[in-house]
């Protein structure tokens, strides 16, 4: 059985790219299960998805602990647990274009590694929801049992719903991601058919009663929030231009619903980028629209207030 | 018939457009929404022939289901969690109303901390409401358990509303593939709804669910209901013959997994007992004899056949994904009250675990069947355990320290 797992954030098209890869190894002849996986439904957070892929009827369920195959879409969340269960034997997918070795050797990442090849390079510019389609389309590749037509129809069926454009565009980016991976292709085996079988027992515990003012889940402790670094959310970056900014203090700052804009009477404001989630209200709400945006990948240096 | 992905949302859809639903009062809640959200859809397209209204809440959601019930139409609705909750006065009102209708249930945790993730304490809430309960394991059986449930609630010797329950998440959105049953066969399964006298006439004024004054009365009412359920189980039966007779699936009201020779059972329902069927698979593999028993019918409580398929076993592991307080899993005090004074009848070991969708790995199955064998063999049952364990301790304390509590100290 093939067992993959994606991960990105909301807003990146993960839901869809979990289905247009069940939907091709589907009608490849295998049966399929995909799943996404999150909390709160919230643009920006991460999230997984989950597709089985196998020869007879697949009973087993829930998230896939040992994935075949890691796609991760966005490499911000590298750092976020997302190898976990990854074997010598599976591999690990980056939406980027770091050399693979590099990336094996920095991420001390027991499987092998895959990221778009030069020639590609431009592939992790995509941005938004279209990112889904791309990541299927490598992922496809690299299973190498799904061939590009059955890949392209499994795209327009699955992008169909959010419009003739979208559609379009989803089929482009996911023939892409495909065509790129060509070396690659075929890399990512069938993984053991009971993983379930090496699991450990557990270390259970008996909970004891504890009082009731630690029992109730209040937080006392103030501005927690500020130790979420929801900025890690952001997929397009707000950058104040200093030339057309006037100073006005008050706007931004007021409006942005983060209070992640902060100025002194006079002075530019400035973003704190550790907690901006990029809704990108400050942009719409500036008067003399000195705020730009910019897709989150840019290099540092484009996005950096001046 | 074709084969085709779905998830649990889009099958209970299926399921309610197969049978042809006329009318569906709604309102959205995570992760019910894709129910309503894909009928909506039909009903504009005409794909589906049927009305929807968007209610302002579940409590009138589920007022205005039984009342159109009560007029002779077929209802379908759907809901989860606090919307279940919220529409608990009438939960309980209507199945007296004795006006068959299906809600799909999708399962979720309850507050407080409130939470998005399944567990199986909403639905079981409903337990004692006159409502039949069906619960699923898979998308397939999320359809098939709709075209059952109308055909259930509607025979003459039941006439009672049906909630249909699938595993939020865990079935609600996963998609796996779903054989999607001819619409003619489905016709010939469940013909139209035949109301006998309910119905609105202008000229035939009834006043329907009316008041009573006096425990003797009420007493014949309440007890009609609890009759109705019992009557279920025999229609039931016939029910899910004929379907397997038409559609080759076999949806019985208790389903047994490698039991006939089995000395150790796990006892549990929804789609957690796949997991389970892996884990006994994977102990009979090593030598031990495990099997797995999941009831598709909580409500009527399949009592005598749990007890033909119980006797002689030497324990069972109940798992419960629900937890009433002050008492224990909820399961495993309704088998013991269903096996208790009977011969042969083996020990029950409890387990609450999955609450708010937390995972139960491999490992954790493995470790109570072990403990179900270690109390056959010494006779003592251990004391009922919490799927819980030192890392996951480590990590709630590490939260409360961010919050700004420790241990021990005052606020």
């Amino acid at each position: 059985m093939y067992r993959i797992r994606f991960h990105g954030r909301g807003g990146q098209g993960i839901r869809t790219a979990a289905s247009v890869l069940g939907s091709a190894l589907f009608a490849s002849g295998r049966e399929v299960q995909d799943a996404p996986r999150y909390g709160a439904e919230r643009r920006g957070a991460p999230m997984s998805a989950h597709v089985r892929a196998g020869r007879s009827v697949i009973v087993e369920r829930g998230a896939i602990a040992q994935p075949d195959l890691v796609v991760v879409a966005d490499p911000t969340l590298l750092a976020g647990g997302v190898l976990q269960g990854l074997s010598a034997q599976s591999v690990l997918f980056l939406n980027g274009s770091e050399p693979a070795d590099e990336l094996r050797t920095r991420l001390a990442c027991p499987g092998r590694v895959v990221t778009w090849p030069g020639a590609a390079r431009e592939l992790e510019e995509t941005t938004g929801v279209a990112i889904g389609a791309l990541c299927a389309g490598g992922a496809a590749r690299l299973l190498g049992v799904i061939s590009r037509t059955t890949l392209e129809q499994a795209l327009l069926a699955e992008i169909a719903g959010h419009g003739s454009g979208a559609a379009e565009a989803g089929r482009a980016l996911g023939l892409a991601g495909f065509d790129a991976l060509a070396d690659s292709a075929g890399m990512v085996g069938e993984g053991v058919d009971d993983p379930g079988a090496g699991d450990a027992p557990p270390d259970w515990v008996r909970l004891a009663l504890d009082d009731a003012s630690l029992a109730a889940p209040d937080v006392f402790r103030e501005a927690t929030s500020e130790l979420v670094q929801t900025g890690l959310w952001r997929t397009s970056r707000p950058v104040i231009d200093a030339a057309l900014c006037s100073r006005c203090s008050w706007v931004c700052t007021t409006l942005c619903p983060d209070s992640a804009i902060h100025a002194k009477a006079g002075e530019v404001p400035q973003i704190d980028y550790e907690h901006c989630k990029g809704c990108l209200v400050c942009v719409l709400a500036c008067p003399p629209h000195a705020i730009r945006a910019l897709p989150e990948r840019q290099p540092a240096t484009a996005g950096n207030p001046r | 018939m074709s084969r085709v992905l779905l998830n649990g949302n889009a099958a209970a859809a299926w399921g309610a457009r197969l049978a042809r639903v006329d009318y569906v009062p709604a309102f959205p809640i995570t992760p019910q929404t894709g129910i309503i959200e894909t009928l909506a859809a039909w009903f504009a397209s005409g794909d589906a022939e049927g009305r929807m209204t968007t209610c302002e809440s579940e409590h009138s959601m589920v007022t205005a289901a039984a009342a159109a019930a009560a007029t002779g139409v077929r209802v379908f609705t759907a809901t989860s969690s606090q919307g279940l909750l919220y529409a608990m006065e009438m939960v309980f009102a209507v199945p007296g109303w004795r006006a068959p209708f299906v809600l799909v249930n999708v399962s979720r945790a309850l507050a407080t901390p409130i939470t998005l993730e399944p567990d199986h304490s909403d639905v079981l809430a409903a337990r004692d409401s006159g409502f039949l309960q069906i619960h699923c394991a898979s998308c397939q059986e999320v359809l098939d358990s709709v075209l059952l449930a109308y055909r259930l609630g509607e025979d003459p010797r039941v006439r009672l509303p049906v909630i249909v329950n699938q595993d939020g998440f865990h079935l609600s959105f996963t998609r796996e593939p779903v054989d999607l049953p001819d619409a003619a066969a489905v016709d010939a399964f469940l013909p139209p709804f035949d109301a006998q006298q309910a119905g609105f006439r202008a000229s035939r004024p009834v006043s329907q669910a009316v008041a009573v004054l006096g425990g003797s009365p009420y007493s014949y009412f309440r007890y009609q209901v609890h009759l109705a359920q019992n009557a279920a189980l025999a229609a039931y039966d016939e029910i899910a013959a004929d379907f397997a007779a038409r559609f080759a699936r076999q949806h019985p009201a208790v389903e047994a997994y490698r039991c006939d020779d089995a000395e150790i059972v796990y006892f549990l329902i929804g789609s957690l007992s796949a997991r389970a069927r892996l884990a006994a698979d994977r102990l009979r593999a090593s030598g031990l004899r495990v099997g797995v028993v999941r009831p598709r019918l909580l409500r009527p409580y399949p009592a005598a056949a749990l007890r033909a398929l119980l006797a002689g076993k030497r324990a069972v592991a109940v798992v419960d994904q629900n937890l009433s307080m002050g008492s224990g899993g909820i399961l495993h005090g309704e088998l013991g009250g269903a096996l208790h004074g009977h011969a042969d009848m083996p020990l029950l070991l409890s387990f609450v675990g999955g609450l708010g969708g937390r995972e139960v790995s491999d490992g954790e199955f493995a470790a109570m069947a072990r403990e179900a064998f270690a109390a056959a063999r010494s006779g003592e049952v251990p004391e009922a355990r919490l799927l819980y364990t030192a890392g996951e301790l480590r990590e709630l304390r590490k939260l409360q320290a961010v919050a700004g509590l420790a241990p021990g100290s005052p606020r």
